[in-house]
């Protein structure tokens, strides 16, 4: 099968400037080398810290940003070959739920207009039509149709992320980001969030790019993760089999940061010393070794390449190559 | 002698003209040994922030403890006046707030704040309090104290400025530290660290803690007992094992099932329906009934008392009243 969508080694370099005339002094590499598949009706979850890159990963998917390097295939055809028409149609496939449902919904719309904003600009529907449309984008995510009626102020926190997945939904994309979008929600809310998403996908087929830093719940919902520090992909495979036996040191560090679920739920604690270092100048070799608990004299001076160890690919110097 | 007795404390806001009246913390009884560590949990809008603010006389203006009495090492703290009041918070009871970008004042080194609870309630020499100051950073892992003590909020980053208002509060050797969300603002492996100093800051001074916040998760880490509020009420509340393995609030109950866990990725979670009640227009009777799978007749009028469940564990709910 085709995949839906397809990274090879997405580059996103971003200039700093200075002074008067925005002399460029470096640039900051927030995606480096990033490889990547989607398939149809699959979850990719990405985790990784604030810097990790992963909203900009979100970006470069939704078009927001243009590549540095590397290239990104939709459906097998090349994305940097498409004329406008081409980028018109992806764009459509491809949609977004941000974080912050009280900052993504304009406050002085009324919700069928805010579900409506995509169709209006994209397709020729008559006001019936519309309405058709709009009743029913309002019954699959489990809002009463009056809500249509109403403004965002009206509405709790969780609701309002419904009202965004179903202006996500309203052109019938194959791909929605999901940018944090259970975070900014009461605990209480976020699991019928993530019902309601994983509800949609079974029904709809649709495919996911969840990105969170609440671990459990990127392992809840994906199929395959991929764990970025800073820019880099360190791991990437199938959600079980990371979750099971996480390889790359940083992998192991946040599976063990995260939470447990039980007072008697132990785990081994790696606590990691230092901070993320600033992007503007990672590293030299390894990007993570200067808080790695088992570095070598290696990592500080080669790139570790991402190689597969035990049915996932590992960036580590750990793992050595077979060649 | 219990380190602090919170008995039938009833916290309330009153608009203006004393024609609206919130009851954000009612008829709340609690006590804390010294260095024991209590968890509160609750959404937004459930009082755990107004019961914190209570506890350190720190109310906004409109806000009034309507009855009850709070304990501290056997005093009274509700009828004291300011000037004692002053006297014990930072000295005898700290608090960490959520932000700390919004807790330490930008315009003053990092030194100086460290310093000044020393000058303050210790009286002591500008220059004793900032050798002091540089022993309390070094006991919070910031590196390079000498440096650190000469520079500004802003040069720091987010977990080193946690750090530094952890310092701040130690900083008179308190008998009680009440920490409000302190790390829902960091990386998952910077809250790892955060929280690991915590807990050695607590061994090495025989703190008291109370951890406020929305996460199950820091409770199964950090506490001994565990208190659930909902709407301003607590429903719930015991030993942390005998909570997480038996709770019997149906909201506690939920809360737990709620969270995704790893290896479950095909399991629905356990939503809880609807949405937290507005505070100033609670529901008659038990506030959680509208949401609640087992409701009864009776839990529409009346407002359960709290019932004990077995030992040390109480629950506010009908379902227990015949036990």
């Amino acid at each position: 099968m085709t995949p839906l969508i397809e990274a090879r080694h997405l580059t996103k370099h971003f200039a700093v400037k200075r002074g008067l005339f925005s002399k460029s002094i470096g640039h900051v590499s927030a995606v480096d080398d990033v490889s990547f598949v989607i398939e149809p009706g699959h979850t990719l979850g990405v985790v990784g810290e604030s810097g990790c890159g992963k909203t900009t990963t979100a970006k470069l998917v939704l078009l927001l940003e243009e590549p540095t390097g590397g290239e990104m295939l939709f459906e097998g055809r090349d994305l940097q070959g498409l004329d406008a028409d081409g980028v018109r149609a992806y764009r459509r496939s491809v949609q977004a739920v941000f974080q912050d449902p009280f900052a993504s919904l304009n406050p002085r719309m009324r919700v069928a207009t805010i579900i409506a904003e995509p169709l209006v600009t994209n397709q020729r529907l008559t006001a019936a039509e519309l309405q058709e449309r709009i009743g029913h984008l309002l019954d699959v995510v489990g809002l009463p149709q009056r809500s249509a009626s109403l403004f965002p102020h009206e509405f709790s926190g969780g609701q309002r992320q419904r009202i965004a997945i179903a202006r996500a939904l309203s052109l019938s994309p194959k791909l929605l980001v999901l940018d944090e979008p259970v975070s900014a929600l009461d605990v209480s809310i976020r699991a019928q969030i993530l019902n309601l998403l994983r509800d949609l996908q079974a029904k709809l087929g649709l495919s996911y790019l969840f990105i969170a830093h609440d671990l459990a719940a990127v392992g809840h919902m994906s199929t395959t993760i991929a764990v970025m520090y800073l820019g880099k992909l360190v791991e990437l495979g199938e959600a079980n089999v990371i979750a099971k036996d996480p390889k790359h040191p940083y992998t192991r560090a946040l599976f063990s940061a995260a939470l447990p679920i039980h007072p008697d739920d132990r785990r081994e604690e790696i606590v990691l010393a230092g901070e993320v270092p600033s992007p503007l100048d990672p590293p030299a070799g390894c990007r993570f070794h200067p808080r790695c608990p088992v570095a070598m004299p290696i990592c500080a001076s080669e790139v570790p390449v991402l190689q597969m160890v035990e049915g996932r690919e590992v960036a580590c110097h750990l793992y050595p190559s077979p060649a | 002698m219990k380190l602090l007795e919170v008995d039938g404390l009833s916290t309330h806001y009153i608009t203006a003209r004393g024609t609206r009246v919130t009851r954000a913390v009612q008829d709340l009884s609690f006590s804390l040994d010294a260095g024991e560590t209590l968890g509160v949990v609750g959404e937004s809008g459930s009082g755990k922030t107004t019961l914190a603010l209570s506890l350190l006389r720190l109310l906004p203006p409109g806000a009034r403890i309507v009855s009850g009495s709070i304990r501290f090492e056997g005093e009274d703290l509700v009828p004291k006046p300011e000037a004692e009041i002053r006297q014990i918070r930072g000295k005898r009871i700290a608090m960490i707030l959520q932000d700390p970008m919004a807790s330490l004042n930008p315009l003053f080194t990092i030194g100086d704040q460290v310093a000044e609870p020393l000058r303050v309630h210790e009286h002591e020499s500008r220059r004793s309090a900032w050798n002091k100051a540089r022993g309390l950073l070094e006991a919070v892992r910031i590196a390079a104290p000498e440096q650190r003590v000469r520079e500004y909020p802003h040069q720091l980053s987010g977990g080193m400025r946690q750090r530094i208002v952890g310092a701040i509060a130690i900083s008179c050797e308190p008998r009680l530290l009440i920490a409000d969300e302190p790390t829902t603002s960091l990386d998952v492996t910077i809250q790892a660290q955060y929280l690991s100093l915590l807990r050695d800051l607590q061994k090495a001074h025989g703190l008291a803690l109370i951890f406020i916040t929305h996460n199950l998760g820091i409770v199964a880490k950090m506490c001994d007992a565990v208190a659930v509020m909902y709407a301003g009420r607590l429903v719930e509340s015991g030993p942390v094992r005998q909570i997480f393995n038996s709770p019997a609030h149906p909201y506690t109950k939920a809360l737990i099932e709620s969270i995704p866990r790893f290896g479950d990725s095909n399991a629905r979670l356990t939503a809880i329906d609807g949405q937290p009640p507005d505070p100033s227009a609670l529901p008659p009777g038990c506030a959680f009934h509208p949401r609640c799978l087992q409701a009864m007749e009776r839990c529409r009028a009346e407002a359960p008392p709290d019932f004990a469940v077995g030992a040390d564990q109480t629950a506010a709910c009908w379902l227990w009243a015949s036990s």
